[in-house]
């Protein structure tokens, strides 16, 4: 079991739920992501690192206007690479890359994950790396002794979801409704039925992401998963300019209380 | 149908690097692609929107002035003869006819030149289907003539405002719409390019060009071949379409041609002559990139060939050596506009010029060449430019 699952499923022991920020590397200036970075250490079970990609194809308005940002800001790869390396990460909640599959391939494909493993990040997420195309990089991701998070969106079929379970380490990244990541209202029947079913389907540990903005979410939610992942509604405090403790502060309470 | 066999990887190249979200799409479209095109009804479907909407077959046509001129000989198949004027049409009534099977009433579409908006748009007015095309806001401007000619076939055009306001931004939007309302959309794709399936069902429909080609090429010399066939690469429809007809000839020599933008150094669209393989939009090719894995600006004159990606069958074709990739730049292409305009009474594609150019060059080194150059679509969208260059 890697690193990723055993806190998780310690969380979930404890009757408590995972709280995973994301945060966009180099957002909104180098020094205030890193700042970002310690404030979420304080309150997060994992925190997910989205390196900026020109070309985004899951994500809504928010999170493309702080990654073109960042982009502008001279973020790279090998810039956030170099940042973890002046931090303590091993004292850190462990840290999740989230980048496309053609940065993977520009920052060495199949040796990635073990560059990765040796910078401190302990799990890849990549939502343009399907199960199918996934193979080579999962088995390159085990050798590394790294998670590749799987996904599993609304339209995934049953039958493609068990294969996706199957193979799933670290926790399963469920994508809450059809569409591109930005903060919404509630959920509908459709998202709490699909979640519960994803649920009967396995004991893995399930987060679940895509518009979780605030303690009502984790509330109506907290019964079918074991985590939450928050990610434009953050970026948007930061772009507000305020810091993330405050919003994280009462994220942690609801994820921590036993009536959310 | 031999094509309905769907290919996911040429060589290396291709794949399905999609969000999990537009996978159930990507299965079902491919199941309902390979139904289609095994049911007679849809191929007599097909076959009669091809000859009476579409006006198939176009004709190849001798350029005889053209040749003299270039000394060689000059056919060009005259793809801007169809409905609404290139190539695009042959995909875009193909697919349309594939969403309606698949009850899917919503379509969005990407362009470039807007010659697929267009196509798009009047394929889904014949069937009543509903078309949001999605179109960067430099080509809204640079193509004015088919952002109006989309609004009056009652499609709805969302200029995109992001980034480089090209094609690369306009597919972007397209597929991020998709990832949102998956269910009830089709995304209807206008290059070779896209996950698997797309380049498969697009060279399935845009085959046709080779193989009308290729069999109006024997009425005029029985048996014979041309020396060589040439096509401009966007995404690579219009050539994969006519190289289809003629891979397997391998005495017929195939040339790809990429646009050079205006020669200096980012402002070019060279993707197989310049960039590194990587995966944009869902598939494993060729592609402009840094070395961070960020993709990069591109220029060209033409839009439909303003793109730093190409479709992966290209990428395999590239490496096998089997076509030969070429660069043509601005002022070149601008050239052979001009000279076709003048000699034969036929207002080039910007695009298709690429490819025409190409065809001049070729016969300046080695005359006396009997060549077939696609000639994808019709000038008068480039107006804009043309004005803008002096030409009018
Ligand atoms: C007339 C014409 N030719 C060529 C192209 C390039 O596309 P492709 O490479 O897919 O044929 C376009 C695209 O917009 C076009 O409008």
């Amino acid at each position: 079991m890697d690193a990723l699952e055993q806190i998780i499923l310690k969380v979930r022991a404890a009757g408590r739920k995972a709280l995973v920020p994301f945060l966009v590397a180099g957002y909104p200036t180098a020094a205030k992501f890193r700042e970002a970075l310690m404030d979420a250490a304080k309150y997060a079970d994992a925190i997910e690192i989205g390196i900026p990609f020109s070309d985004p194809l899951a994500d809504g308005p928010v999170i493309q206007a702080a990654s073109a940002k960042a982009l502008a800001g001279g973020v790279t790869l090998e810039g956030t690479f170099k940042a973890l390396s002046e931090l303590e990460v091993a004292k850190m909640p462990p840290l999740l890359f989230m980048l496309s599959i053609n940065q993977v391939l520009a920052g060495g494909g199949a040796k990635f994950p073990a560059r990765c493993a040796s910078a401190g990040v302990a799990g890849l997420i990549v939502p343009d790396l399907p199960h199918e195309e996934a193979g080579e990089m999962r088995a390159a991701c085990k050798k590394a002794g790294i998670a590749l998070v799987a996904m599993i969106a609304p339209t995934t079929s049953d039958a493609r979801a068990k294969a996706i379970l199957k193979e799933a380490e670290g926790f399963v990244y469920l994508i809450s409704v059809a569409g591109v990541t930005g903060a919404r209202g509630e959920y509908s029947r459709e998202t709490v039925d699909y979640l519960r079913k994803i649920r009967a389907m396995t004991d893995k540990p399930l987060c679940v992401g895509f518009g979780i903005s605030g303690p009502k979410h984790v509330k109506q939610l907290r019964q079918e998963v074991d985590g939450f992942i928050v990610g434009s509604a953050l970026v948007r405090e930061l772009e507000s300019g305020k810091a993330v403790s405050d919003m994280l502060d009462r994220l942690r309470s609801a994820c921590d209380s036993e009536r959310g | 149908m031999s094509t309905a066999t769907i290919t996911h990887r040429y060589g290396p190249y291709g794949g399905q690097y999609v969000p999990e979200t537009l996978m159930a799409n990507l299965i079902e479209l491919e199941e309902a692609f390979v139904a289609a095109v095994e049911d007679k009804a849809f191929l007599a479907e097909h076959h009669d929107a091809l000859s009476h909407f579409v006006g198939r077959p176009t004709p190849l046509y001798h350029a005889q002035r053209l040749s003299e001129a270039w000394g060689g000989q000059v056919y060009l198949k005259r793809e801007d003869l169809t409905h609404t004027g290139a190539h695009k049409i042959n995909n875009a009534v193909g697919q349309a006819l594939i969403a309606k099977r698949m009850g899917k009433r919503r379509i969005v579409a990407e362009t470039g030149a807007g010659q697929h908006g267009v196509a798009t748009a009047a394929a889904c007015a014949r069937l009543g289907l509903d078309c949001i095309v999605y179109m960067g806001a430099l080509d809204c401007e640079r193509q004015q003539p088919n952002v109006q000619r989309m609004k009056l076939f009652g499609a709805k055009v969302a200029a995109c405002e992001a980034g480089t306001r090209n094609l690369k931004i306009a597919i972007n939007e397209a597929i991020r719409d998709w990832v949102a309302n998956p269910r009830e959309t089709y995304y209807l794709l206008g290059s070779a390019v896209g996950p698997a399936p797309y380049p498969a069902i697009v060279r399935h429909f845009q085959s046709i060009i080779g193989s009308e080609a290729r069999e109006q090429y024997q009425t005029h010399f029985p048996k014979k071949l041309p020396d060589a066939v040439i096509a401009c690469v966007g995404g690579g429809s219009n050539a994969i379409g006519i190289f289809a007809g003629f891979l397997e000839d391998t005495k017929v020599k195939l040339y790809g041609v990429e646009a050079g933008g205006d020669g200096k150094e980012g402002h070019t669209s060279c993707t197989l002559a310049d960039g590194r393989p990587g995966v944009l939009h869902g598939s494993f090719s060729y592609l402009l990139q840094n070395n961070d894995g960020q993709i990069t600006g591109t220029h060209s004159i033409a839009p439909g060939l303003d793109y730093p990606g190409v479709g992966p069958e290209h990428s395999a074709l590239k490496d096998s050596g089997r076509v030969k990739y070429e660069i043509v730049h601005d002022d070149e292409a601008l050239t052979a506009f001009s000279e076709l305009s003048r000699l034969e009474g036929i207002l080039p594609a910007l695009e298709s010029s690429h490819a025409l150019a190409f065809a001049k060059r070729l016969l300046k080194k080695s005359p006396g060449q009997k060549l077939i150059v696609n000639l994808s679509g019709r000038g008068d969208k480039d107006m804009p430019t043309l004005i803008a260059r002096g030409l009018v």
